[in-house]
C-alpha cells in the first residue's frame, strides 16, 4: 500500500493509528528489513554483473584475436596461391575454417553475455530505484514518528505550563506589549540621552561657575600658590 | 550534529544575531528539545531530528480557538500564506495548528538558529494575521504556547 495513504490512515486513526504505523512488523522495522534485503540483493546483482562483464570482455578479446588470426591465415592463403601452391593453400584454408567456427561460437557467447549484461544493468537500476523508494518511505514513516514525539512534547509542555497557559491571542498580546515596552524604553533612553548628554553637562558646569576658562585659570592660580609656599 | 550536541551548542552560544536562545529538555521525551527565543517565551519551538530531516515546530492555536463560522476561509488563507512565508509552513498536529520548518540534518548551527528565530517571528506574524478568525478560549481550555 502507498506509504502516504498508510500515514493518512494512521493520522485519521489518532495516536493509536500512528503507534501501529511505526510499530514493529508494520512500519519502520519492516521497511528497514525490506531495505536491507533489497540492498543485499543489489550487491549480489552487481557482483554477478561484474562477473558477466568480465566474461563478455574476455569473449571480445577472443573475437579480436581470432579475427587477427583469420586475417593472417588469409594472407598466408593468398601468398600460397601466389606461389601456385594450391595444396598448402588448402591446408591453411582448413585451419581458417576451424578458426571461423571458433569465431562464430565466440560471437554467440559474446552475444549471450551482452544480453546478460543488459538484463543485469536493468536489474541494477530497477533495484536502485526500489532502494530509493524504500528510503523515501522509511523517511516518511520516521518523520511521522518524529512528529508524534514532537506532538507529545507540545502536549507535555501544555500540561507542564498549565499555570501560565495562554490562548494564541493572549500570547500575541503579551509579546506585542513586551515589544512595545522595549521600543518605549529605547525611545525614553534616546530622549534622556538627548537631555542629559554632553551639552547639558556643560550647561550644568557653567551654572556652577565651572567653565573651561575658569577651570584652567584656577589650575594656574593653584600651581603658582603651591610654588610660593 | 544530534539533538544533544545542538542543545549544548545553543546553550554555549551567548546570542545569535542579537537574539538569545534558550534550550530546555522535555521531561520524559529524549528525542525533542524546546528552544525559546528571548522575548518570545510564549511561542517555544520544538526541535526533533530524523535521519532525513530536522523539524522545528511552533504551536499556533488550538482547534477550539478557531471560529467555526470562518474556519474554511482561515484554512484557505493559511494555504495561500504557505509559499510567501519564508522558511516555514502551516500544518496541524492533532487538535493544534502549528507552523514548522524542515531542514537538512546536516545544517550548520547558524542555519538552525536562523530557522528558529525566523519560525518564531513567523509564528507571531501568523497569529497576528489570523487573529480575526480566532475566538477567546472558553475558561479552562487554554493552550500552552
Amino acid at each position: 500500500m502507498n506509504v502516504l495513504k498508510r500515514i493518512i490512515d494512521a493520522v485519521r486513526g489518532g495516536a493509536l493509528g500512528i503507534a501501529e504505523l511505526i510499530s514493529e512488523g508494520n512500519g519502520i522495522e519492516a521497511l528497514e528489513h525490506q531495505l536491507l534485503e533489497v540492498q543485499d540483493n543489489l550487491n549480489l546483482v552487481k557482483h554477478e554483473l561484474t562477473e558477466v562483464m568480465a566474461k563478455q570482455m574476455h569473449a571480445s578479446r577472443e573475437i579480436a584475436s581470432l579475427k587477427i588470426a583469420i586475417s593472417e591465415k588469409e594472407q598466408e592463403v593468398g601468398a600460397a596461391l601466389d606461389r601456385n601452391d594450391e595444396a598448402q593453400a588448402l591446408v591453411i584454408a582448413e585451419t581458417i575454417s576451424v578458426l571461423d567456427k571458433e569465431l562464430e561460437s565466440e560471437q554467440q557467447v559474446h552475444t549471450i553475455f551482452l544480453g546478460h549484461v543488459s538484463r543485469l544493468r536493468a536489474m541494477v537500476s530497477k533495484t536502485e530505484r526500489q532502494i530509493k523508494d524504500y528510503q523515501r518511505q522509511l523517511h516518511m514513516v520516521k518523520t511521522t514518528e518524529s512528529l508524534q514525539k514532537a506532538s507529545t512534547a507540545i502536549a507535555e509542555n501544555y500540561t507542564a505550563s498549565k499555570g501560565k497557559m495562554h490562548s494564541a491571542r493572549d500570547s500575541l498580546d503579551i509579546i506585542q506589549q513586551r515589544q512595545q515596552r522595549a521600543l518605549d524604553l529605547l525611545e525614553a533612553e534616546e530622549e534622556l540621552e538627548a537631555q542629559t548628554g554632553h551639552k547639558t553637562l556643560d550647561e550644568r558646569l557653567e551654572n556652577a561657575g565651572i567653565t573651561e576658562a575658569t577651570m584652567s585659570a584656577n589650575a594656574v592660580l593653584d600651581r603658582i600658590k603651591s610654588s610660593r609656599s | 550534529m544530534n539533538l544533544s550536541d545542538l542543545a549544548l551548542r545553543i546553550t554555549d552560544m551567548a546570542s545569535y544575531d542579537g537574539y538569545k536562545l534558550e534550550c530546555q529538555p522535555i521531561p520524559g521525551i529524549a528525542d525533542v528539545i524546546q528552544i525559546t527565543v528571548q522575548g518570545f517565551e510564549e511561542l517555544p519551538a520544538f526541535v526533533s531530528f530524523t535521519d532525513a530531516q530536522l523539524l522545528c515546530i511552533t504551536n499556533l492555536f488550538l482547534e477550539s480557538e478557531v471560529n467555526p463560522d470562518s474556519r474554511g476561509r482561515m484554512l484557505e488563507e493559511m494555504l495561500e500564506l504557505n509559499i510567501p512565508m519564508p522558511l516555514s509552513a502551516f500544518s496541524k498536529l492533532g487538535d493544534r495548528f502549528v507552523i514548522f520548518g524542515a531542514m537538512s540534518p546536516h545544517s550548520s548551527l547558524e542555519d538552525i538558529c536562523h530557522e528558529i528565530v525566523t519560525l518564531t517571528e513567523n509564528a507571531v506574524e501568523a497569529i497576528d494575521a489570523l487573529k480575526d478568525y480566532l475566538v477567546p478560549l472558553p475558561v479552562g481550555k487554554g493552550g500552552s504556547r
